[in-house]
């Protein structure tokens, strides 16, 4: 198996470097290979990772249930969206292409190597990684308003892992006491030495953590970041920024968290999370009501789905735990096939106001229905993974006492869920606009803020004074959604054995303590 | 009953204390060129700790670190950032002075407050390592507090910058205190990461000073709700 780990770490690195040097189209493709080889890799983890912890490299690398689950949320959305960039960048340059897939490599490389890093240092340096790779991509696309959004998130993301830094050093001074002064942060020796480390620098650094991670991970109240560079960032990058970003920064929240929960016991890194969590679900379902940016409504939906994966894991109960990691995999299937509609939409009206777009499901006849599709699994509608993911979340907690808390979540997701389908369904159901007069095309030199390079800001120009036609701006932005929708409803109705096997056991190594 | 210092733990504290004095200079400071001059000067400091606590408390790693941290930080990060910004040695970025939210008096009154916190809260933690005093933690906190507030008073994006950069140092004067035997590999890494940050830093100052032809950073209001 070490070749399969070392293979994740090395493949997507090297399409990375590879895209600098060839032209455009053959960077699209080496990007796809990358992306459809990383997910296999993944997926042959899966049934070893079901079965025990894999550790290579004196334990620097290591792979168990909790970090496979990671990845393949990571992975999956990294081949699809690697495929829906084949279609997406058709409009720009090759010059653009090229920075682009170099950019989109190294990022997937960062956030397929976080969750394989066995110790708290490399597991915070790869988030990092994270972090300056893409701000870059956000400000791609040289607008006004992608420059500002990359300004301040990366201010802001790196501020934040400032504090996640000062984590890592407490738990260093924590393990010390107890491990000796020269061992590696490993998080495994934590988590055994756990009882025996001393209460307060273990207290700080989960603190720490939460507020450092937890701001790359959109909790409240350090999630300010996260509308603007969603929005303002490519369609592919906004997918992955939402689907697996937030979710590797989670992933570093629970390594900590499973630290303070073997040194201190559930209750305080449970009561921190619950906090932060219905704090973020409370903020994200009022925030979804008025907005007018597409994206920026899916942005604030993802700040919900990261509340409810902090509530999930305050439940601490088994079946809560279980649907937490459902629904990392869930939400990155339904996030990134709903940034992937959005950018089929930005692409088609030359605008991300959804106010001027009408007549999604008259013409575009697969992204539209696909889109209404994705919202739905995102707003937790059975069949969609989401949903059997945020029962098991509400089932774990009613079976652990939690009832104000369950009941919370149960009544904040519904009101996301109204705040969400509104807009969609008008985007979609309200007639389309008319030859040239609606105010989709008065607002079409508004694409450019998607859009980007000069070319398209003029075709967005002349598309104002024309009728749009009915189709597909391209099937390669197509596929890629509705096989993230296909996922979703394998996850829903009869998730795969192995699979089910890995989730259980993560589970179990979450709620060890 | 409370025991005077020995050498070694004043000299310790001493050049805490610096660190986070230098730290008010940048709050107070006007133009681009002193205020990464002073983070240099604050890192400069930084290694001199890693040397003393190396040479104190027989952590010969240290004085590697103490070598890798003053080539990065004193010499590639200023220089890099002088770069990237486009500013001589003897000239100044335009856009700075002017950018403060509050006045420099109000600002740097604000800094005390903040790092009063800091250095109260941090101490009431009462951590020590065996390398450095647990009152050099106390200043490391006030630091990061500071550092926040220079953030935060400043509207342009270069002092924003070297706010972030003197955050690092805070966390970096923390580390040497409780985290003193981390390996070196780490330490290595996290420094390159930093430099990493700081061409990505530049990159994105210098596309904001292309675009907006200032450094200020009261135009970034497109992006509410």
């Amino acid at each position: 198996m070490i070749a399969v780990v070392l293979a994740i770490l090395a493949v997507p690195l090297a399409a990375g470097l590879a895209c600098l040097a060839v032209p455009g189209r053959a960077a699209a493709a080496v990007t796809v290979v990358s992306g459809t080889a990383s997910f296999a890799l993944v997926l042959a983890l899966v049934p070893e990772a079901a079965r025990g912890n894999l550790s290579y490299l004196s334990g620097y690398v290591t792979a168990d249930a909790v970090s496979v689950v990671f990845l393949l949320a990571t992975g999956f959305l990294y081949a699809a969206v690697a495929v829906y960039s084949a279609g997406y960048l058709r409009r720009h340059d090759a010059r653009y292409a090229r920075r682009f897939h170099a950019g989109f490599n190294a990022f997937a490389w960062a956030m397929l190597t976080a969750p394989l890093m066995g110790s708290l240092a490399l597991l915070w340096i790869a988030v990092e990684v994270t972090t300056v790779i893409s701000a870059l991509l956000v400000a791609i696309e040289d607008t006004d308003g992608a420059a500002e959004a990359a300004w301040k998130y990366v201010l802001i993301a790196s501020a934040g892992l400032g504090l996640a830094l000062l984590a890592t050093v407490f738990a260093y001074y924590a393990g010390a006491q107890v491990l000796g002064e020269h061992y590696s942060l490993a998080v495994q020796p934590l988590i055994q030495a756990g009882p025996r480390l001393p209460g307060t620098p273990v207290r700080l650094a989960f603190l720490l953590a939460v507020l450092g991670y937890g701001t790359k991970a959109g909790l409240f109240p350090v999630h300010t970041w996260l509308p603007d560079a969603h929005s303002e960032a490519p369609a592919p990058v906004s997918a992955l920024l939402s689907g697996s970003l937030l979710a590797v920064s989670f992933y570093a929240i629970l390594r900590f968290y499973q630290v303070a929960a073997a040194s201190l016991g559930s209750g305080f890194p449970r009561d921190a999370l619950l906090a932060s969590g219905v704090a973020s679900l409370l903020l994200a379902s009022l925030c979804v009501f008025g907005q007018r940016d597409v994206k920026r409504l899916l942005a604030y939906s993802s700040i919900e789905h990261m509340g409810i994966l902090a509530i999930g894991v305050s439940f601490g109960a088994p079946a809560a735990l279980a649907g937490v990691l459902l629904h990392v995999m869930a939400h990155a299937a339904a996030k990134g096939s709903a940034f992937m509609g959005a950018g089929v939409f930005t692409v088609k009206y030359g605008t991300k106001r959804m106010a001027a777009v009408r007549g999604g499901l008259a013409l575009l006849p697969w992204s539209g229905p696909l889109f209404l599709l994705a919202i739905f699994a995102l707003s937790a509608v059975p069949p969609s993974g989401i949903f059997r993911s945020e029962f098991q979340i509400v089932s774990g907690g009613l079976r652990g006492g939690s009832y104000a808390a369950a009941a919370v979540l149960v009544v904040l997701v519904t009101l996301a869920f109204s705040g969400l389908a509104a807009p969609a369904t008008g985007m979609l159901l309200t007639p389309p606009p008319g030859t040239g007069t609606a105010a989709a095309r008065q607002q079409a030199p508004a694409g450019r803020a998607e859009a980007g390079s000069a070319a398209v800001a003029v075709r967005a120009r002349a598309r104002a004074h024309q009728p749009l036609a009915r189709g597909e701006p391209s099937a390669w932005m197509v596929v890629p959604v509705l096989a993230g929708l296909a996922v979703l409803v394998l996850l829903g109705v009869h998730p795969p054995g192995e699979l089910t096997d890995l989730i259980t056991r993560g589970a179990a190594q979450l709620g060890a303590p | 009953m409370n025991t005077a210092p020995g050498v070694y733990e004043g000299a310790a504290s001493v050049i805490a204390a610096l660190m986070l004095l230098v730290e008010f200079g940048m709050l107070r400071q006007a133009l681009v060129r002193d205020q990464v001059r002073l983070y240099a000067a604050q890192s400069a400091l930084l290694s001199v700790l890693a040397v003393v606590i190396a040479a104190g408390r027989d952590l010969p790693g240290l004085y590697a670190l103490a070598a890798l941290s003053a080539a990065l930080k004193v010499a590639a990060v200023p220089l890099v950032l002088r770069r990237l910004l486009g500013v001589p040695a003897d000239r100044d970025a335009p856009g700075v002075a002017g950018s403060y939210t509050l006045s420099p008096a109000s600002a740097v009154l604000a800094g005390i407050g903040l790092a009063a916190f800091g250095f109260f809260a941090f101490g009431a933690f009462h951590l020590s390592g065996p390398a450095a005093p647990a009152l050099a933690l106390a200043i490391a906190g006030a630091m990061v507090f500071v550092a926040f507030g220079l953030m935060i008073v400043r509207r342009d994006v270069a002092s924003q910058a070297v706010g972030f950069f003197t955050l690092e140092n805070a966390i970096s004067l923390a580390a040497l205190v409780v985290a003193a035997g981390l390996p070196l590999i780490f330490e290595t890494a996290f420094l390159f990461d930093l430099l990493v940050a700081v061409v990505v830093f530049g990159m994105l100052i210098r596309a904001h000073h292309a675009r907006a032809e200032s450094l200020s950073t009261a135009d970034l209001t497109r992006l509410r709700g």
